[in-house]
């Protein structure tokens, strides 16, 4: 009785339009913002902020990337990985050679290097649909791996074959390397993920959004209505790249603080789609539930067992929680393939009769 | 890769040398080097074959379960890990060869029993992509409960106790010697009977035309009284005596890991070069991918860097995507409206 | 016939030709050398028993398909090869047998679909979507809810098409295909599968669409009742070929007509 719309009356159509026209959304909406903004930096451990906060926001980033190519466009993609791994290393070569250059600029440049990749590797899909798009990705998927572990231009010819993320600062204090505080770095990765969420927000509720839906459903008559398919196809691409490739320079330079190529292959692709697929196929909020189920089972996997005294052998961890994510992935698919999403867009639903049934 | 002379080495780096030096080091000298010591490119031919047979193999298991369900098997490649790695560990605990084998067999029995009741049957009529992704899960299930079961370290296959040969036979042409590995021999023939009883296995029998016939249309089948249930049963039965096949050979020349089944990911390229629902499209496709992409290793790689292996296969499928993308053996899809 | 009172007052010129059209894939020949026009205005019906080709006629329209031989003029121009999207920018809106929603959206949502070729703000404002993306977007939701308000599914509206009884969808397709504001509107059996009330209702539509906006309408159509209240002019397909034109009166009486319908051998 408290969750009801009743009363809340539009009375011009930008009203309608909004994105979370119930009063009561907007207040929760509010609340999660205050929590993450305030109550989390404040009162946080940080183990709370370094090993959960902040991947779980890198790798909604990320799910919300594919999401707006795999859930609101159909175009269902192996390369979230390599994609992730060009922003990553775009990031890393502009800072070594403008370093005098904001890093914030180049985490978003590095961005725009990410969406040109994805828009060359999503050329094939004015011919090719479905699995054999997928493969196509995964062509991309594994030459770009290739070429971060085999071009030693990308890791500026370090022996080890890895990057080490050097230190940059933000009005004087350092955000990226060795002697960023965990607070820091989460602000400004709190900081990108909320204002591209709310970009790509605006983008799936409008024009854009209906547009890649359309071609989602049904591409032969989104063609008809007028819709010009490989311009929406390719910007899909572009978008989405854009967003992984953000994520994945957050991922190394606000996060690992370095990285070795093998992070960026297919495995964090497939993970990235699991994240979508049970959060829900086109659904933002999804994104964030999916990453969370994800990201944070392994950790609670590992944290609670031995205060329940319970030893659990780390390798034994990794081998469960693969098992429980393929159980899940399989669950999903089959009860609810629109993912965590739908269950709370249902729970919302009997919140809004509550106390009664129905 | 065992040869009988030195590999030419060159920089690894990606150099900006000038344009005619680019031209000749990608469109003479390699060739130039394949005349140049014959027995070498003989010997890189029939690694390229055998590699490729073993990715029709694993092509194979995949066609089996897309002809007959619709379904793309992405967990394919894990089923041969996974067999290759019961096998092993049945005889690890003391079971003789043979009795290890047939045990199994059950096994991969009881695997397609579970997945037709757990994840075919709950999601029959689901969009072919729905099923598509049912089966990433259904593979990073194996692996995790693969590795809890068997342990993550590399296995070696009992390739004695099943009777397989060992050692090779070396002849010599052309001034040098070619090696072929008996095990080799032994994989490309197993392979061709294989083959040759899956292709008499749908064209002339009676279970052989249902499966077809599920393959084309499941509400179709359904209403002429097939029975969906069995035939998915048998036909991922099937497919998972095509993995545990594999794993053997494939074991045998190069003991078993989890590593095999990124390798089977390369079926997929295969897949697309052969036609998804073609049998000879899969075991050509398997050599063409396997042949180009040991020569392309050899005599191209050191150009870029060594290690194109990991993606080579797959644009050579992509070019195929974009000009003839149903394969060369696969049927022409037209979408009706 | 019946009298129009659209914006274009009597039947005109003619707004669309299709001169020695064939098809065919593969061996099979859909359509052989069919020559028809369509006068501005009009409600034209294509009719002919199942497989005569008549959707594949409109899908040439379309340009789905491409004739091997033959020629479409339409407004004046002359293209042997229409693409989908330059039929839509041109002026033609269709609605299929199958009806072809997008399932994931709701009606609204599939109705302001077909404003997307009227829509001009950018990329750049989409993405802050208050300001002139926000404008734009109020703008045509005024044009989509008078369709709506035409077409009386104003309950509907937040619905997923997907859920909707078969012969709302039918409404919502053509409400998507209104949104258009096409000159020339394809309609492949917009009555199929309907009750007698609905049919009634579709018709009432189709008619006033012809009268209030002036649009052209090239419709197939198997129920003979509907083809002859609502139409100018018919053009008869029979495995392919033409084998009558004229007034619904004229087609009628036709031996030839009669013979395909009642499944003469020939």
């Amino acid at each position: 009785m408290f969750y009801r719309e009743a009363g809340q009356f539009k009375t011009n159509y930008a009203a309608d339009l909004a994105v979370f026209p119930i009063m009561q959304d907007r207040i929760g909406l509010a609340i999660i913002l205050f929590i993450a903004a305030v109550i989390i930096p404040w009162f946080g451990s940080s183990f709370l902020i370094q090993a959960v906060m902040i991947p779980f926001l890198i790798f909604s980033l990320a799910a919300i990337g594919l999401n707006l190519l795999t859930g609101y466009t159909g175009l269902l993609s192996l390369g979230t990985g390599a994609f992730m791994g060009v922003g990553a290393y775009a990031c890393y070569k502009l800072t070594s050679y403008f370093p005098s250059v904001n890093i914030l600029i180049w985490i978003v440049a590095s961005g725009f290097f990410s969406a040109a990749v994805g828009v060359l590797f999503g050329l094939p899909s004015l011919r090719i649909k479905g699995f054999y798009l997928a493969v196509a990705t995964l062509a991309a998927q594994f030459f770009l791996s290739w070429c971060f572990i085999r071009q030693p231009w990308f890791y500026n010819y370090n022996a080890s074959g890895a990057i080490e993320v050097p230190t940059r600062t933000l009005f004087g204090i350092p955000i990226t390397g060795a002697t960023a505080a965990d607070t820091t770095r989460y602000f400004v990765v709190l900081g990108f993920v909320v204002v591209m969420t709310w970009l790509a927000s605006n983008l799936v509720h409008g024009r854009i959004g209906r547009m890649w839906m359309a071609v989602r459903d049904m591409d032969l008559a989104a063609d008809l209505i007028g819709i010009r398919l490989l311009q929406t196809k390719l910007l899909a691409f572009a978008t989405s790249s854009f967003y992984c490739g953000v994520a994945g320079a957050l991922l190394v330079f606000l996060w690992y603080g370095g990285a070795e190529p093998a992070v960026f292959d297919v495995n964090l692709s497939f993970f990235i789609l699991f994240m979508v697929i049970i959060g829900g196929l086109g659904s933002l909020t999804g994104s964030f539930f999916g990453a969370a189920l994800i990201f944070i089972m392994p950790i609670a996997l590992r944290y609670f067992p031995p205060k329940l005294g319970i030893p659990v052998h780390p390798a034994t961890v990794e081998h469960i929680q693969y098992m429980i994510i393929g159980a899940l992935i399989v669950l999903f698919l089959i009860a609810e393939p629109a993912g965590l999403a739908r269950l709370w867009q249902v729970g919302k639903q009997k919140l809004r009769v509550w106390p009664f049934p129905y | 890769m065992k040869s009988n002379a030195t590999r030419r080495s060159s920089t690894p780096i990606l150099v900006w040398p000038t344009d005619m030096d680019i031209l000749y080091k990608v469109f003479v000298d390699p060739f130039v080097q394949m005349g140049a010591a014959p027995d070498l490119l003989v010997q890189t031919l029939w690694e390229g074959l055998v590699a490729g047979v073993l990715y029709s193999l694993i092509a194979l298991g995949f066609v089996l379960i897309f002809k007959a369900s619709g379904v793309f098997n992405f967990a394919q490649g894990i089923m041969v890990v996974f067999a290759a790695l019961t096998l092993v560990g049945f005889h690890e605990h003391g079971v003789p060869a043979f009795l290890a084998l047939a045990l199994t067999i059950a096994v991969m029995f009881g695997l397609a029993f579970a997945v037709e009741r757990l994840i075919l049957r709950p999601l029959v009529n689901q969009p072919d992509i729905i099923l598509f992704m049912a089966t990433f899960g259904l593979t990073y299930f194996l692996i995790g409960f693969g590795e809890l079961i068997f342990g993550g370290e590399t296995k070696v296959m009992i390739a004695d106790q099943l009777l397989l040969p060992r050692g090779a036979i070396d002849i010599k042409m052309a001034g040098g010697f070619v090696s072929l590995q008996k095990i080799d021999i032994a994989a490309a023939i197993i392979a061709s009977l294989m083959v040759a009883t899956l292709a008499i296995f749908f064209q002339r029998t009676r279970i052989g035309r249902a499966l077809r016939a599920v393959a084309d249309s499941h509400r179709a089948a359904l209403s002429v009284g097939i029975s969906l249930e069995q035939i998915w049963v048998i036909v991922w039965f099937a497919a998972g005596l095509v993995a545990l096949t594999t794993g053997i050979m494939w074991g045998a020349r190069s003991d078993v890991s989890f590593a095999l089944e990124v390798i089977a990911l390369k079926a997929l390229p295969v897949l697309i070069l052969g036609g998804l629902t073609s049998i000879p499209g899969a075991i050509v496709g398997g050599l063409i991918i396997g042949v180009g992409e040991k020569l392309g290793e050899f005599y191209w790689g050191p150009l870029m860097g060594s290690g194109i292996e990991s993606w080579f296969a797959y644009v050579i499928a992509l070019i195929f995507l974009l000009f003839r993308p149903q394969g060369l053996f696969g049927e022409r899809i037209i979408e009706r409206i | 016939m019946r009298a129009t009172g659209g914006p274009e007052a009597a039947v005109g010129d003619v707004l669309l030709s299709v001169e020695n059209v064939s098809l065919s894939f593969g061996g099979v020949k859909a359509v052989s050398d069919v020559s028809f026009d369509i006068r501005k205005g009009e409600i034209r019906a294509i009719i002919g028993p199942n497989g005569a080709g008549k959707t594949s006629m409109l899908n040439v329209i379309n340009g789905f398909y491409h004739p091997q031989q033959g020629r479409i003029t339409f407004k004046g121009e002359t293209r042997t090869r229409m693409r989908p999207h330059e039929a839509a920018y041109g002026g033609i809106a269709r609605t299929f047998q199958n009806v072809a929603l997008f399932r994931g959206m709701t009606a609204l949502d599939n109705i302001m679909a077909g404003r997307t070729l009227k829509m001009r703000s950018s990329f750049f404002w989409q993405l802050f979507r208050y300001g002139p993306a926000m404008r734009e977007e109020v703008e045509h939701r005024h044009r989509v809810e008078e369709i709506i308000d035409f077409l009386k599914i104003q309950e509907i509206r937040r619905v997923p098409v997907g859920r909707l009884p078969y012969g709302l969808q039918k409404r919502v397709e053509l409400g998507r295909a209104l949104a258009m504001e096409p000159e020339l509107l394809l309609l492949d059996e917009p009555m199929a599968g309907m009750n007698l009330e609905e049919k009634e209702d579709m018709s009432r539509f189709v008619l006033d669409v012809n009268d209030q906006y002036g649009t052209t309408i090239a419709l197939i159509e198997h129920d003979m009742g509907v083809v002859m209240d609502l139409s100018d002019r018919v053009v008869v397909l029979d495995h392919g070929i033409k084998i009558a034109d004229g007034t619904p009166d004229e087609v009628k009486r036709n031996q030839a007509v009669i013979d395909a319908y009642l499944g003469v051998a020939h």
